[in-house]
């Protein structure tokens, strides 16, 4: 299921503004890689063009290649709807959709896919919410509104939204940035699970959190202000955290800057 | 299901997509162009059915209080006087209504707690919610003969100034201008009210809590920082209001009293508003060029209406344009 | 400040804080007061108003045929009969004008913030929907006239009202839908994208349920709106004193109508209808207003 990225040449604008130069970076399969970098640097823009979620902005155009497997996701043949099926995406704050049960929120996808079987249904929620490690909490009250769960919980319930519709990549836009430390470490160990199966891509501003969780991490900087964003370096999390090749990368790592 | 997901896009479940999207896309683009093609309509219809009358009019439509439709053969019909008696009694009803207002705006957002504000802003939309025809009855049934004492004082000892001269009608019942513009100024408080609320509960609170912090009264607070803030909103909502009273139909229609000579621009005239007139005539809309005299007088409203309108909306959007 | 320090009868110690001169207060307080008495002013009429109708007309609703009978065969100086005619002409002309307005005016609503992207013809559609808020009813029933009676030829008719009415309520739809529809989070239509779910969609399964007691609630309003409209029915439908069903043919009654009618009627029973029918007319619009205000207490969006 899970399936490798190849970011080539990768350049993303807004409208005249050049936000993002020149991306190249191999992301590979039952793997976690982290973006981190000061606030501004193209980070989550990076992340938003693999899944094509940055033409929801008017004026965001991108030039270059993303692979997934082989297969361009901007090829012209390709409908934005299914890339975004294929790699699913999980946001900053956690967004249930409010007018849905716990359940319906957990096979919203499926079920605007056109998928009615419920036993099939249930199935799909169940899996999913297990996975998501929320289905103990949960279990007995899938039929309330989603809203009223914790935050914690709210986000894993979208974790689970993200998964049930069975995509093969999960891209996280600093999934904890909203959550208290203990929601924060389930979702940390819910990530090092989901890395079996999916290949995950996490924007964290948290750089303890990404030496956790990944394996590798791409280092994101600004040389200026109004100038594009760049990838720095990437590398295993291991080297980048104890001896990374860039100066940038160890002033920002130890807290010099940023 | 995996497997689906997973591979190059199948064409043609994306077109069927695509077409979705095409589809429902110009359902609400329809609707859009059905609602600006309708004022264009509006506008076009009253003006193909305006010419040929204006044209059989042997009088000057717009300087001549004449109006007599009865023989086709001989139209002659102007809006001298349904003019002055609109303006004068909208400009009466705004006059009363906006300080009105901007006190009962200023009341509710800076010094009711909130937790009154609602139910008091509550009490103020239920005038919005009383039918025209509501107003009408009440005005012309209650409210004028209450105010006929008031009249006869105001005419007496202010008749040197013409607007409380003798009007056209008598005063007794108070089927005149005075009693019309008080009842139209309580119709568009609502209106006013609302708007200017709004914009004065958007003050931004940085603002507020500098004058407050260097001794500001709450009265200087608000002269120094609400009432330049709204004030173009307040404005705005003022030229709604405005419109509301110009266009007002059945109200007036049911309070004025029709005089048989012309206005004498005083608030004691009695007569009709371009909208009254048009209602008062309407059961004997039959003969077209009879009909077209009516309408023009309607496009003349609806112009009037329309540049109001458009001034508030500039108004309004050139203080949005300052705020931010 | 400086009158107080140089004031020979100053206190020994000068006080802990600086005074505000009283004529300072004095402003204050009268800025105040005057802010009150505005609100009372506005307060006055509407109790007298309500006090009025409802004392003059609360016998005539509860007469035994009042909610029930028509007019039809009724003298008048009698006091028999009722509004059932006019009651069903309000609700029926109001009903058919929303069936008419309501999908319109959130589909306008929907280009407006979904695709329009605060592009040229968005802002002239918005422009548009403003005029036509300020539109007279008068000049919204003269066009309906000019179109459907002048030109088309048919005859004056309740449908005709409906249309003009679809006039009036179009902008309240629109305007309180796009409200709305602004108020849904860009995260839920992101989170729907993100599931792969196209844009129709997204739309209507996902963002119009989350702000649909919001939409219910203003079409509620502009229902209750478009009933105390009197100009289209004076100038497209005749009276009738008995029931007509037919909205395409014959005159019908409806509340505004009936008041204006009988306002011509001298005798007490016609003056007892008239506050009757006034009073009904506030008690059927106030129920509409009542049911947004209900309805409106379910919304899905949190709007703190």
């Amino acid at each position: 299921m899970a399936k490798r990225f190849d970011i080539k040449d990768l350049n993303i604008y807004y409208g005249k503004f050049h936000a993002v130069n020149s991306v190249n970076l191999a992301v590979p399969p039952r793997n976690v890689t982290a973006f981190i970098g000061p606030s501004g640097c193209g980070k989550s823009t990076v992340l938003r063009s693999l899944n094509r979620m940055h033409e929801v902005i008017p004026g965001a155009r991108v030039e270059g290649k993303v692979l997934l497997d082989g297969e361009d996701i901007y090829a012209s043949n390709v409908d934005p709807v299914e890339v975004r099926r294929t790699i699913g995406m999980v946001f900053q704050r956690p967004n249930p959709f409010p007018t849905m049960s716990i359940k319906d929120n957990v096979v919203a996808g499926l079920k605007l896919a056109g998928m009615k079987n419920k036993r099939e249904l249930d199935e799909v929620a169940e899996r999913s919410l297990r996975g998501a490690n929320l289905w103990n909490e949960v279990k007995d009250r899938l039929d309330r509104p989603g809203g009223g769960l914790s935050g914690g919980q709210q986000q894993r319930l979208c974790i689970a939204r993200a998964i049930a519709v069975q995509p093969d990549v999960l891209l996280m836009d600093e999934p904890c940035s909203a959550l208290d430390p203990i929601s924060t470490l389930a979702i940390e160990d819910l990530i090092t699970e989901l890395k079996k199966d999916f290949t995950i891509v996490i924007v964290t501003h948290n750089m303890q959190q990404a030496a956790r969780v990944s394996d590798q991490t791409a280092f994101f900087n600004l040389l200026g202000v109004g100038q594009p964003g760049q990838l720095i370096e990437v590398d295993d999390t291991e080297k980048i955290f104890s001896n990374p090749s860039q100066k940038a990368t160890e002033d920002y790592i130890s807290g010099r800057f940023g | 299901m995996a497997e689906e997901v997973t591979g190059s896009s199948p064409p043609a479940k994306s077109q069927g997509r695509r077409r979705g999207d095409g589809i429902f896309r110009s359902m609400t683009t329809g609707s859009s162009l059905a609602i600006v093609v309708s004022i264009g309509l509006i506008g076009l219809f009253l003006l193909i059915q305006a010419v040929p009358s204006l044209n059989a009019n042997n009088i000057n439509f717009f300087t001549s209080p004449e109006w007599s439709t009865g023989d086709v053969g001989n139209l002659r019909f102007g809006i001298r006087d349904l003019l002055v008696v609109t303006v004068l009694s909208s400009l009466l009803a705004l006059a009363i209504a906006m300080p009105v207002a901007m006190g009962i705006a200023l009341f509710l957002t800076h010094y009711l707690q909130p937790k009154f504000a609602r139910p008091f802003a509550y009490i103020i939309d239920l005038l919005a919610a009383v039918p025209s025809i509501v107003f009408g009855l009440w005005g012309a049934k209650v409210l004028g003969p209450s105010l006929e004492p008031i009249a006869t004082f105001l005419n007496k000892n202010l008749a040197w100034i013409p607007l409380f001269s003798d009007g056209n009608v008598s005063l007794s019942g108070g089927g005149n201008i005075f009693t019309a513009g008080i009842v139209l100024s309580i119709m568009i408080l609502p209106i006013i009210t609302a708007v200017s609320r709004e914009v004065f509960r958007q003050t931004p609170v940085m603002q507020i809590e500098g004058a407050l912090a260097l001794g500001a009264t709450r009265w200087e607070m608000i002269r120094t920082t609400v009432l330049p803030f709204g004030r173009s909103g307040y404005i705005a909502g003022s030229m709604l209001g405005l419109g509301r009273a110009l266009g007002e139909t059945v109200a007036v229609l049911i309070i004025l009293r029709s005089a048989t000579s012309s206005s004498t621009f005083s608030f004691f005239d009695g007569g009709y508003t371009f909208a009254s007139k048009i209602a008062s005539a309407a059961p004997e809309f039959s003969e077209p060029l009879s009909t077209g005299a009516y309408i023009a007088a309607g496009l003349v409203l609806f112009l009037f209406t329309f540049a109001v309108n458009a001034l508030a909306r500039y108004v309004a959007g050139r203080g949005k344009a300052k705020a931010s | 400040m400086t009158a107080t320090l140089t004031d020979p009868n100053r206190p020994a110690q000068t006080p802990a804080f600086q005074k505000i001169s009283p004529g300072r207060q004095f402003k204050n307080y009268l800025a105040m007061s005057l802010m009150g008495l505005a609100f009372l002013v506005a307060v006055i009429p509407l109790v007298w108003l309500l006090f009025t109708v409802i004392s003059k007309g609360y016998s005539a609703l509860l007469s035994g045929d009042w909610w029930g009978k028509s007019l039809k065969g009724v003298l008048p100086e009698q006091f028999a009969g009722g509004v059932y005619h006019a009651l069903y002409g309000s609700i029926v002309q109001a009903l058919v004008c929303a069936v008419i307005a309501v999908p319109i005016g959130i589909l306008a609503a929907v280009y407006l913030v979904e695709y329009g992207n605060n592009g040229r013809f968005a802002r002239i559609t918005t422009f548009m929907v403003d005029i036509l808020s300020g539109v007279p009813s008068i000049v919204a029933a003269l066009f309906v006239f000019a179109l459907w009676v002048t030109t088309f030829g048919f005859e004056t008719s309740a449908f005709a009202v409906s249309l003009a009415l679809v006039l009036l309520m179009l902008p309240v739809v629109v305007r309180s839908t796009e409200e709305m529809l602004r108020l849904v989070p860009d995260e839920l239509r992101e989170a729907s994208y993100a599931l792969g779910v196209p844009k129709w969609k997204t739309i209507v399964k996902i963002v119009l349920p989350t702000a649909l007691s919001g939409i219910v609630t203003g079409v509620m309003l502009s229902i209750a709106r478009v009933m105390g409209e009197t100009a289209p029915v004076l100038v497209l439908v005749g009276y009738s004193r008995s029931i007509n069903f037919d909205i395409f043919s014959g005159n019908m009654a409806s509340l505004p109508l009936l008041i204006y009618n009988e306002l011509l009627n001298p005798e007490e029973a016609g003056q007892l209808r008239v506050w009757g029918a006034a009073l009904t007319l506030i008690l059927l619009i106030m129920f509409f207003n009542l049911v947004a205000t209900v309805i409106s207490r379910f919304s899905a969006i949190k709007t703190k």
